[in-house]
């Protein structure tokens, strides 16, 4: 840290404005990580759907899918860097957005069924008939539309992310009682979702889809489709992030985190920026959820389960919290690590992970982001002397 | 038709929906010279009397300091100011007309009421400039802030406030990695960019050098008469320095009140206070 401040002591004052325009980071990092992601998106679509599947170009559908969801989690990372890299908010219940965006999205997907379900019920899915009831409940109203269940899946979680963060925030809970809270929401959510009487098919979910938007969700394009989608939106979701971090608003979350009083006594309601940041964060996770149900073709309240939030706080405190592109690759590597070492030794995988957490906590407090800017400092100093 | 009238009225053009005009803040009335109103104050934790009766009057303009054994009630009562702490019973007026009581810190430094804690408090992790350009007096509302550019006179405020705490030098370097001493200074300095009417500052010398001590004691006299300053303070020889007034606090109430002389050779006070320390 010091390292850093001196060499930005030197820096001439005409350089001054540059560096502290808000788009000055954005032309700085954004292009690389989006070049690189869509350079990904796009090759890895144009090898599975233009290269024979003979060639060892070819892509296959199994590794298109994967990456959807590799990039789904990374959206849902992302969402937790924000709150808690930049504002120390850890929550420990991200996971319960993602699943309720993910409960959005499948419920329409459920009524895009239609009459072509087990049970051959038009108006019904499968789980009501199986339940013997009579006709929909209000909650599903509306879900056959497209744009409804769009909404639904940012309004749901949104409001779930207000009312709980007005409520923890301007009570001043802040800390581990924050964290045990979040647990506390999403394990009541799971507990409830379990139940078969709320509605959302109990302990089996939401499943068996069969088209988006009048596209076969078993086709190879509409999963290429939706890779893209998931893409295009987490690059769009980096750079909205990036721009409100380097923004006056971005310079003040960091301000609340370090120094929470002094933003207070500077006249700011920092509860009703943390709320607001809150929501941002709860409708990204959101979004990544409702992506990430059509690419894997379920939902279930395992979703909601605790350990699922407590593994992307892993993932973000690997890549680097406090830097949105670290909370990507976090995501992206344990995940991968994840696909391979299950398929290998499926037993060790959560022995790994918590010895991996262990390991970043105690050697790498910044995580992988941190461990490549300090190769990079140094590395400056030794050019300069 | 008398929807339409309705609509007609909302939509006339020579006139600005009550929402959109901006807030101005209140105006500090201080007509009768005194800025800060502080009565028949009290506050107890757990059954211990932090503050006991307390009155307290601050002129407009004035540099006050207030001494007092430890436990004798300065930082609460700053607390209670600043609406960190409620009040069990009392009256805090800001000029004649604004209560001070039941509102919250935000609300109170909007209202131009500045505050120095003890120990130094700044952003960290952020440059000197951000540090201050997070406090330059600005619309406090979240869009607003988002989307704030700062503009050419802002500019020149905040190098005209770095060269006031003197750290011109260091305004890219984060403020972090600042001394002890240059962290109070632009933590004062945060206060003054804000251009407060009253400032509390809390021990500003704490952990200061002599020569630091000598250079803050300047800051601080000069600040005086511009806006009203309250300093709180252990170090004697750095009050006698600096101080008009000084008001002496015992057991959660004031003592006595009055210049430097005065105080010294006041026997109440020699008995509680100067005794111990000479």
């Amino acid at each position: 840290m010091t390292v850093s401040a001196q060499s930005d002591a030197n820096l001439a004052p005409q350089t001054l404005t540059q560096r502290f325009s808000a788009l000055h980071e954005l032309r700085d990092k954004a292009p690389l990580f989006l070049s690189l992601l869509f350079g990904v998106t796009l090759y890895a679509s144009v090898c599975n759907l233009y290269v024979p599947e003979g060639s060892i170009f070819h892509v296959s559908t199994y590794t298109i899918t994967l990456l959807g969801k590799y990039l789904s989690f990374a959206l849902l990372a992302l969402a937790v860097d924000v709150v808690w890299g930049y504002c120390g908010i850890l929550s420990l219940g991200h996971g319960a957005f993602f699943a309720l965006g993910g409960y959005a999205m499948g419920m329409y997907l459920m009524r895009q069924i239609g009459d072509r379900g087990v049970y051959a019920n038009p108006d019904l899915p499968d789980f009501m008939v199986f339940l013997n009831w009579s006709e929909i409940p209000w909650f599903w109203q509306g879900f056959d539309q497209f744009w409804f269940a769009m909404v639904m899946v940012l309004l749901v979680p949104g409001l779930l992310a207000f009312v709980f963060g007005w409520l923890a925030f301007r009570s001043r809970v802040t800390g581990v009682y924050f964290s045990i809270m979040t647990q506390a929401l999403t394990y009541a959510l799971m507990l409830a979702f379990f139940r078969n009487e709320m509605g959302f098919g109990g302990n089996n979910g939401l499943t068996d889809f069969k088209d988006l938007l009048g596209f076969s969700l078993q086709a190879d394009s509409t999963r290429v489709a939706l890779l893209i989608c998931t893409s295009v939106i987490l690059g769009l979701a980096y750079v909205l992030s990036q721009w409100i971090m380097n923004s006056k608003l971005g310079r003040l979350i960091v301000g609340v985190r370090d120094a929470e009083p002094r933003a207070r006594f500077l006249g700011y309601k920092t509860e009703n920026y943390k709320v607001w940041l809150f929501v941002y964060s709860g409708m990204l996770a959101a979004i990544a959820g409702a992506l990430y149900v059509p690419q894997v073709g379920i939902i279930n309240p395992g979703e909601f389960s605790p350990l699922n939030s407590i593994e992307v706080v892993v993932w973000v405190a690997v890549g680097g919290r406090g830097t949105l592109y670290g909370a990507i690759v976090g995501a992206l590597l344990i995940n991968y690590a994840k696909t391979r070492f299950t398929a290998i030794f499926p037993e060790a995988w959560l022995f790994a992970l918590g010895a991996l957490f262990v390991a970043v906590t105690v050697f790498l407090p910044q995580g992988l982001m941190g461990l490549i800017k300090r190769s990079h400092v140094e590395n400056n100093n030794v050019e300069k002397t | 038709m008398t929807m339409l009238d309705n609509v007609r009225q909302t939509m006339r053009r020579d006139q600005v929906w009550p929402f959109l005009i901006e807030k101005q803040p209140p105006n500090i009335d201080v007509s009768h010279n005194v800025i800060l109103y502080v009565e028949g104050l009290s506050v107890s934790f757990d059954g211990f009397q932090a503050l006991n009766d307390l009155n307290l009057y601050v002129n407009d303009g004035e540099l006050r300091c207030l001494i007092g054994a430890n436990g004798a009630g300065k930082t609460t009562l700053m607390d209670v100011i600043t609406g960190k702490t409620q009040a069990d019973s009392g009256d805090v007026y800001f000029g004649q007309t604004i209560d001070l009581l039941g509102k919250d810190e935000a609300e109170i430094a909007q209202l131009g009421i500045g505050r120095k804690f003890q120990k130094p408090t700044v952003f960290e992790a952020q440059s000197v400039f951000s540090n201050l350009e997070l406090a330059m007096k600005a619309n406090r509302g979240i869009l607003p802030t988002l989307l704030a550019q700062l503009s050419a006179a802002q500019f020149d405020r905040i190098d005209e406030v770095l060269e006031t705490i003197g750290l011109k030098e260091q305004r890219l370097m984060l403020a972090g990695a600042l001394s002890h001493g240059q962290k109070q200074w632009l933590e004062i300095g945060m206060l003054l960019i804000a251009d407060p009417r009253l400032l509390l500052i809390d021990e500003p010398v704490a952990g200061m050098t002599a020569q630091e001590t000598e250079r803050t004691a300047e800051l601080l006299t000069s600040l005086a008469g511009e806006h009203t300053v309250v300093v709180v303070e252990h170090d004697m020889e750095f009050v006698r320095s600096i101080a008009k007034t000084v008001t002496v606090l015992h057991q959660g109430s004031v003592l006595a009140e009055g210049s430097m002389q005065e105080i010294q050779n006041d026997p109440a006070v020699i008995e509680v206070y100067l005794g111990e320390s000479d």
